[in-house]
C-alpha cells in the first residue's frame, strides 16, 4: 500500500502541477498572467506531517484562507469542526461558530460569504439533507462556499460510525430544481488537504457551493501529509460597474458594505438582482447560465488520476473514488500480478462527471468494474457511457476491501 | 427637509420599485416608512446598513425597496444568515425584517438562539398574525378563535406572545407597538438600531386582504382602529383589572437596557 | 399641489402614481382636509383629493400612516 500511495501522491500531483485535462491548479508561471490568482504562504510550517484526514481537511481550509466556519456536531464530521475551533483560536481574524442546527450553519456560511469571507461547514448525510434548501439558495445566488460531507451509512440515522459512499447522487441532485454542482472526493490525507484548498478556489472562481465528499474511512485514517511553502488562492473579482448576477459567465461579486447596494435574492432575478418571478426569459436565462458556467469550463474543474492504464487495451478497468479507490488500486496490482491487464481510474472530481476521461478509458477496456460503497450510484453514470459496466458494491458499513475488488475483477476477466 | 418626513425618506428607496406590490392599505407599508423614518432621524449611514429578510410579504419590505445592500433569503432563516454576515463583518449595521410566520414559526429556533446569544442584531417582526402571501393560513401568532384559510372553524390553538418569548430567551431590548402607533414605533425602532446587543421589535401590522376579510375587519382603516382600541400600554395596564385587560394587547418596551 | 394653512409653511403633495386608494389618510386626518374623489375611478380606485388645505396643521398623520409614501408635506420654499 505504501508504494501505491507514494505513486498516487505523485500522480495526484503537487498543488502546482497541471495534468492534461484535469488538474484545476495553475502552473506557477501562469499565476502572474491572471490577476485573480495569487499565492499565500502556507499557514502550517512547510514540511511533512502525520495527520488524520478530517484534520487535513481543516488545515486545507485554513491554508485556503477560510475565515468563517459554522457547524453543528455530527458523527463522523465533528473532528473537522473541533480542529477548526482550536486552530481558529490560534489565528487572527477568523470566526468560529457552533450554530443551533445545520440549517443555521449553512445559512450563516452563506451570509458570511456575502460579507466577503471564505466560509465553510462540515457535516454528514443527515446534515446535508437539512442543508439542501440553502445549498440551492447558494446556487441561485451564486454564493461561493464549501460544504464537506463526511459520509456515513444511511439512509436516515443509519450507522453513524460506519463508512459509506451513499451520498454521491444526493450531492448531484439533492437540492430541488435544475442545476450543476461541483463535488470532489479525496482518496488520501494529502488529497484531503489539497482538494479542500482547490474547493475554495473553485467556489470563488465559479461562484458556486462546492461539495467535498469524504467518508469515515478517509476522514479517520492517518497518513503522511506534505505541506508546501505556499498555497494558490483565487481571489474573488469585485468590479462594481458590472451586474453581479448576469452578463458575464461568472459575474463579479462585491461584498456588503462596499457601496454596491446589492440586491441578493433566492427568487429568479435579472442581472442586477431584481426579482423576476413571472418572466420565462428571466428563468431560462438564469438557469442556463448557472449550468453553462460550470459545463463550459470542465477542463478547469475536472480532476482524475489513472494508474496502470497505459496499455492500448485493458482487460478490466476499475473506476472508483474516495476510500474505495485505495482498495481498488491494490486489487489492480494483484490483478497485474496474475497477468490481467487491469487499470484504475480514480475520480477526484465526481461532479461534473468526467465524461471525456471515462469515455476514453472505458472504450479501451473489455470489462469495467465500478467499485463503490453504495448500491451503484456512480455505476449508473459510467453505464450511460459504457452499458456493460458492472458494480463492485459494499453497503454493510464496512470499507470495500482489496479482496472485494479483486474478486470482481477476477469474475469479469478470468486470467 | 424635515428628517423622518416622507419627502426626506424618499432618498432611501429605489423609486423604480414603486408603487410597491403590497395590497392597498397593507400595514407593512406603514412599517416600511417607519423603518426609514427611524434611520433618517438618527442620521445613520445607510450605505453601511444591511437588511436581511425572509419569505413572505414582510420579506419584501426592504427587498427591493431599500436602496442599500439587501439579502433576501430562504423562509425562516434571515436571523441565521444575518448572524453570519455580522460575525464576518461586525462593522456592518445588520437589521432583519420578517413576518410572524417567517421569524417565529419556521424561524423560531433561530430567533430564540440569537436572542440567547444577545448577538448585535436588530430584528423587526412585522406581525400581521397570518401567512398573507400564500393566501391567509394560520400562524403561531394568530389569535385563538380567529378565522383563516386553515382554521375555517376558528383557530383552536393558543398563540405566542412574541415580545415575552424573545425577552425570556435573552434579548436585551424588546418593544411592541402597532403600525397605528406609528410614532412610538418609530422611536422604538430608533432605540433598537442604537442598541448594542439583540433587539427585537414586534410591529403589529394589518393584513386587510387575508386576515381582515375573514375576521370582520375588511377595510384598512377598520384594522388600524382595532389596534387603537385594543392596545394598552404597559404603564396603563398596571392600573387596570384583569377583566378590563381581557382581549387587550399590551404594547410598550418590555425589556430596556439599564 | 395645495398650499396648507397660512401659518404652517408646508404644502400637501400627492403622488398619484404611488397611491393605491386605501383612504387611510382621509380617515386619519383630524381636520378632514382630505376627501375621497367619488367622481374618478381611473385606476380601479377612487383617488384622494385635498379639499381643505387651509385647515391642515401639518400634523403628519397622513404621511406617516400612508403605506405607499404617496402623500408628503413639503416645506414651502422661503
Amino acid at each position: 500500500m505504501h508504494d501505491g500511495l507514494r505513486s498516487a501522491q505523485q500522480a495526484a500531483g503537487s498543488l502546482f502541477k497541471v495534468e492534461g485535462a484535469g488538474s484545476g491548479m495553475r502552473d506557477e508561471q501562469d499565476l502572474s498572467r491572471d490577476s485573480a490568482w495569487t499565492t499565500a504562504p502556507s499557514v502550517l510550517k512547510p514540511g511533512r506531517y502525520f495527520m488524520q484526514g478530517d484534520e487535513a481537511c481543516a488545515e486545507g481550509a485554513i491554508a485556503a484562507g477560510c475565515s468563517y466556519y459554522a457547524g453543528y456536531p455530527i458523527t463522523p464530521a465533528s473532528e473537522i469542526m473541533e480542529r477548526v475551533c482550536q486552530r481558529f483560536a490560534q489565528l487572527p481574524s477568523r470566526v468560529f461558530m457552533q450554530m443551533e442546527d445545520e440549517i443555521a450553519s449553512i445559512g450563516s456560511v452563506i451570509g458570511a460569504s456575502w460579507a466577503g469571507a471564505r466560509a465553510m461547514t462540515a457535516t454528514s448525510g443527515p446534515g446535508v439533507s437539512l442543508m439542501l434548501e440553502n445549498i440551492g439558495y447558494a446556487i441561485i445566488t451564486e454564493t461561493p462556499c464549501v460544504v464537506v460531507d463526511v459520509q456515513r451509512a444511511g439512509p436516515g440515522t443509519g450507522q453513524a460510525t460506519r463508512p459509506a459512499q451513499g451520498d454521491v447522487m444526493q450531492a448531484r441532485w439533492g437540492a430541488h430544481g435544475d442545476y450543476e454542482i461541483i463535488a470532489i472526493s479525496p482518496w488520501s490525507v494529502q488529497e484531503a488537504y489539497e482538494e479542500t484548498i482547490r474547493a475554495f478556489n473553485l467556489a470563488d472562481r465559479f461562484r458556486v457551493p462546492v461539495m467535498l465528499l469524504t467518508e469515515e474511512g478517509v476522514g479517520h485514517l492517518r497518513e503522511s501529509l506534505v505541506v508546501p511553502d505556499t498555497t494558490p488562492i483565487y481571489r474573488r473579482i469585485k468590479d462594481q460597474g458590472r451586474p453581479p448576477f448576469g452578463d458575464a459567465d461568472v459575474p463579479p461579486m462585491p461584498a456588503f458594505g462596499e457601496g454596491a447596494r446589492l440586491l441578493v435574492t433566492g427568487s429568479t432575478h435579472d442581472a442586477w438582482g431584481y426579482r423576476k418571478t413571472v418572466s420565462p426569459q428571466a428563468q431560462s436565462r438564469l438557469v442556463e447560465r448557472l449550468a453553462s458556467k460550470i459545463l463550459n469550463h470542465r477542463a478547469e474543474i475536472e480532476r482524475t488520476h489513472a494508474h496502470y492504464c497505459d496499455d492500448e487495451r485493458l482487460d478490466v478497468l476499475v473506476v472508483s473514488y474516495g476510500f474505495s479507490a485505495r482498495s481498488a488500486l491494490r486489487a489492480v496490482k494483484m490483478a497485474r500480478g496474475s497477468g490481467i491487464k487491469a487499470g484504475l481510474l480514480c475520480l477526484t472530481t465526481l461532479w461534473p462527471f468526467p465524461e471525456q476521461t471515462v469515455l476514453r478509458l472505458t472504450s479501451k477496456a473489455s470489462h469495467i468494474v465500478v467499485a463503490e460503497m453504495n448500491r451503484g450510484q456512480m455505476l449508473r453514470e459510467v453505464q450511460r457511457l459504457a452499458p456493460h459496466a458492472v458494480g463492485c458494491n459494499r453497503t454493510d458499513g464496512e470499507v470495500l476491501s482489496a479482496t472485494d475488488v479483486w474478486r470482481s475483477v477476477q469474475k469479469e476477466a478470468p486470467a | 427637509m424635515k428628517p423622518g418626513s416622507t419627502e426626506s425618506i424618499r432618498r432611501y428607496v429605489r423609486a423604480k420599485s414603486f408603487p410597491t406590490p403590497f395590497c392597498p392599505g397593507c400595514g407593512h407599508g406603514i412599517l416600511l416608512g417607519a423603518i426609514l423614518r427611524a434611520v433618517d432621524q438618527l442620521g445613520l449611514d445607510f450605505s453601511q446598513m444591511l437588511f436581511v429578510s425572509g419569505i413572505g410579504c414582510a420579506g419584501w419590505i426592504p427587498s427591493p425597496h431599500f436602496d442599500t445592500d439587501t439579502l433576501h433569503v430562504t423562509h425562516g432563516r434571515p436571523v441565521a444568515y444575518a448572524t453570519g454576515v455580522k460575525l464576518a463583518n461586525p462593522r456592518l449595521h445588520v437589521v432583519v425584517v420578517g413576518g410572524d410566520g417567517d421569524i417565529a414559526s419556521i424561524g423560531g429556533n433561530h430567533l430564540i438562539h440569537a436572542a440567547r446569544r444577545n448577538i448585535n442584531l436588530a430584528v423587526i417582526c412585522a406581525n400581521n398574525q397570518i401567512y398573507g402571501m400564500t393566501g391567509g393560513q394560520v400562524t403561531p401568532t394568530t389569535p385563538f378563535g380567529a378565522h383563516t384559510a386553515t382554521t375555517p372553524a376558528g383557530n383552536p390553538e393558543p398563540s405566542f406572545d412574541l415580545a415575552r418569548l424573545v425577552a425570556a430567551a435573552g434579548a436585551t431590548y424588546v418593544a411592541r407597538y402597532s403600525v397605528w402607533h406609528v410614532r412610538p414605533l418609530i422611536a422604538a425602532i430608533q432605540r433598537a438600531l442604537q442598541h448594542t446587543g439583540f433587539s427585537f421589535i414586534e410591529a403589529l401590522s394589518s393584513c386587510p386582504t387575508q386576515y381582515g376579510r375573514r375576521n370582520a375587519q375588511p377595510s384598512p382603516i377598520e384594522m388600524l382602529r382595532w389596534f387603537k382600541q385594543s392596545c394598552v400600554t404597559l404603564e396603563r395596564a398596571q392600573s387596570m383589572t384583569a377583566e378590563d385587560l381581557a382581549g387587550k394587547t399590551l404594547i410598550g418596551e418590555f425589556v430596556k437596557p439599564g | 399641489m395645495w398650499k396648507a394653512c397660512k401659518h404652517m409653511p408646508s404644502k400637501i403633495v400627492l403622488n398619484a402614481d404611488w397611491c393605491k386608494g386605501c383612504h387611510i389618510c382621509v380617515a386619519v386626518c383630524p381636520r378632514q382636509v382630505l376627501e375621497v374623489d367619488e367622481g374618478s375611478y381611473l385606476r380601479g380606485f377612487h383617488p384622494v383629493t385635498v379639499a381643505r388645505p387651509e385647515d391642515c396643521t401639518a400634523c403628519q398623520q397622513c404621511e406617516f400612516l400612508c403605506p405607499d409614501l404617496a402623500i408628503a408635506l413639503v416645506e414651502e420654499d422661503a
